[in-house]
């Protein structure tokens, strides 16, 4: 009995917050535009049978025949795998440092990664346009040195929005890889160089494999939010930056085509679906694997 | 056709595959090893003997190349240690953590030094499954190390350190993790596989049973100097220290000041109401000299009546048995409150014993049971 009351918590938890909001907007999306408080029909007051019968799928066949709507699938897909991958190359040798640093020392380094954490993640986006705009701190350092003459247009482009995603998700990827690589006994790499290993093919052989778990989850842990993100591209990209959260956006504010924005939010959430579930499938097999 | 003894420590001619020359190694203050001069020959299997910290492990890395030395040479086959990092050395090491790859197959972690320098695959599938035979693993091969047990375990990283055939073995205390019933098991194994394939192993470890067992000769080391080295036999019955005497097995040591008496013997007088003892000894000792005399308990004999005609014999009261099964100690005490401890064989059954507590003794020992030593 007080079994069944504990598993229930979660799960009523994960009803109430997730599967009930999620039949709302997958509703929602079957549904049409309307000039209307709220701004869809059919809806619960012309009845439940009425309602059922005018639900249909031209939402999601319009966003079809739409090339936007695609392209910005595709566009997310490719900017969050880039960043994921810019992440990992910044974040592993950072991981690596804190894992080889002295033991009296990990603490201040962790300390570090999280404190940004402490400031509002807004602030700190809105921080970077005060560095990236072509009047910028970068720009004005680049100048004063001497590297460039005329200020570089960094801010509304692609390459901001990279620079934010990694910056922003770079604690999601040390932290994992760090848990990995601090367990990593030191013995195993003097034994591969005792056994012919020079320092790189030991990192390659051993220190690469034995940190995998580590980099799976910080890549998941990145790819996932980033390619939904839409703060970042909307303050940080150009009108060029194409990305499914910036879409999902307009949609429901700028157009208040509700139906057509559930729409592309119910197919977002079946992309993130894969990636989420082998997530999970990793996350469980490292913890099978541990146990 | 006469057995010839390995010995090649005594025989001038030859020339060792391991030489410390005047090494010694400081962390920061702290002098791990001091001035230390060491010699170790071909085939040998050698042990490091000593409490903690006393430098062993430190000599050991320092013969893989994980260390090197602060000052002095090592040298290795006649070549100097000092330029030739870890991965470039005939030497390999086994850990004391086994430090097997847990990501690899039993079969792959044994295949992993010989994938550096060679691709020739037949020949490093050759090599591996010979490995597997000679350490009984074949059934174990495609399992992970965490599949295994910790003998199993322990057999593969010897397996693996032996597959390079490297010049010389090291073995950081190998047999630590394995409890005694297979540690002694190990330690048979160990000496066979050392047999067969001829290489000249270095083996660290605190368990000195351990180090007069497997070893041909053995180190005993205290605060980074070698305190003894000399064979098993030697170590035991013919210790140099008080040290030395005290750190082997169980030992009295009786303290006092030498009179020569006679032909390379002499009068030990230690206590005011005891007769001196009288022991020999083939260093000499001046009068009124101090000294120490070491003798093993089970060299002292008991009797419950005043022995006849020996030269050595003190009266005490038993005043604690320890029962070994095989053996029991009797720890006498004498009237002037020193201990002695005197080890007989358990011959007969319990019931029968001759001797319980508080009962009135007689000990005696020949003048040759102990060792004199000046320190």
């Amino acid at each position: 009995m007080r079994r069944a009351a504990l598993i229930a918590v979660p799960y009523v938890w994960l009803l109430a917050l997730f599967l009930i909001p999620f039949v709302i907007v997958f509703k929602i999306s079957l549904s049409d535009i309307a000039l209307a408080i709220p701004p869809y029909t059919p809806t619960m007051k012309d009845g439940f049978w009425t309602m059922v019968q005018g639900l249909d799928f031209e939402n999601f066949v319009f966003l079809t025949e739409d090339d936007l709507y695609w392209k910005a699938y595709v566009s997310s897909l490719q900017i969050a795998f880039f960043s994921t991958l810019l992440t990992l190359l910044v974040g592993y040798p950072m991981a690596y440092a804190m894992a080889r640093a002295p033991e009296e020392w990990r603490p201040t380094l962790m300390m570090l990664v999280i404190l940004p954490f402490w400031t509002s993640f807004l602030i700190r986006v809105y921080a970077w346009i005060g560095i990236l705009s072509s009047e910028g701190f970068l720009n004005q350092f680049l100048l004063w040195l001497g590297l460039i003459d005329s200020p570089l247009t960094v801010l509304n482009t692609n390459t901001a929005v990279y620079i934010g995603i990694v910056y922003t998700y770079l604690p999601f990827m040390i932290l994992p890889i760090y848990a990995a690589l601090d367990r990593l006994d030191g013995s195993l790499i003097e034994a591969a160089e005792d056994l012919g290993c020079s320092r790189l093919q030991a990192f390659w052989l051993v220190t690469i494999p034995l940190s995998k778990n580590g980099i799976i989850a910080g890549c998941f842990l990145v790819f996932i939010p980033a390619l939904g993100e839409f703060v970042i591209p909307s303050l940080l990209g150009g009108s060029g930056t194409l990305m499914i959260g910036k879409v999902l956006f307009e949609e429901f504010f700028s157009n208040r085509d509700w139906p057509v924005a559930s729409a592309v939010a119910v197919i977002l959430l079946l992309i993130l679906i894969i990636p989420i579930i082998l997530f999970q499938r990793n996350e469980q097999r490292n913890a099978e694997a541990e146990g | 056709m006469p057995e010839t003894i390995f010995a090649p420590w005594d025989s001038p001619e030859e020339t060792p595959l391991i030489r410390f020359q005047n090494v010694t190694k400081r962390f920061g203050d702290f002098v791990a090893i001091d001035d230390l001069t060491l010699d170790i020959f071909e085939r040998e299997f050698f042990a490091l003997l000593g409490p903690s910290g006393c430098g062993k492990t430190t000599m050991m890395r320092m013969l893989a190349g994980f260390e090197d030395p602060t000052e002095g040479t090592i040298t290795v086959a006649g070549q100097d240690m000092a330029q030739v990092p870890a991965n470039k050395r005939a030497v390999n090491m086994m850990f004391q953590s086994y430090a097997l790859f847990p990501h690899l197959s039993v079969w792959d972690n044994i295949a992993f030094g010989l994938r550096r320098e060679t691709k020739d695959k037949a020949a490093i599938s050759a090599r591996v499954d010979e490995m597997l035979r000679l350490t009984r693993l074949e059934k174990f091969a495609r399992r992970k190390p965490h599949q295994i047990s910790g003998g199993q375990r322990q057999r593969v990283a010897l397996a693996r350190s032996l597959a390079k055939a490297p010049k010389l073995l090291l073995l950081d205390e190998p047999l630590g993790a394995l409890d005694k019933k297979l540690r002694q098991e190990t330690q048979f194994e160990l000496m066979d596989i050392q047999e067969k394939t001829g290489t000249t192993f270095v083996i660290v470890t605190h368990d000195q049973e351990e180090a007069m067992t497997v070893a041909s000769r053995v180190a005993v080391m205290d605060e980074g100097r070698v305190m003894q080295v000399a064979t098993p036999e030697d170590i035991y019955e013919a210790p140099n220290s008080v040290y030395v005497a005290d750190f082997i097995g169980d030992v009295n040591i009786i303290s006092g000041t030498a009179a020569p008496d006679g032909d390379s013997r002499f009068a030990i007088t230690w206590a005011a109401d005891q007769p001196p003892i009288l022991a020999k000894s083939d260093i000499g000792f001046n009068t009124g000299q101090s000294c120490h005399l070491a003798i093993r308990p089970e060299k002292v004999a008991i009797h419950a009546e005043q022995p006849e005609g020996k030269k050595n014999a003190v009266r005490g009261k038993v005043l604690d048995i320890a029962y070994l099964g095989n053996l029991s100690t009797y720890h006498v005490e004498l009237p002037n409150g020193t201990i002695i401890k005197a080890q007989t064989a358990n011959t007969r059954r319990i019931a029968r014993r001759d001797f319980t507590w508080e009962d009135e003794v007689w000990l005696s020992w020949t003048t040759s049971a102990g060792v004199l030593l000046a320190q």
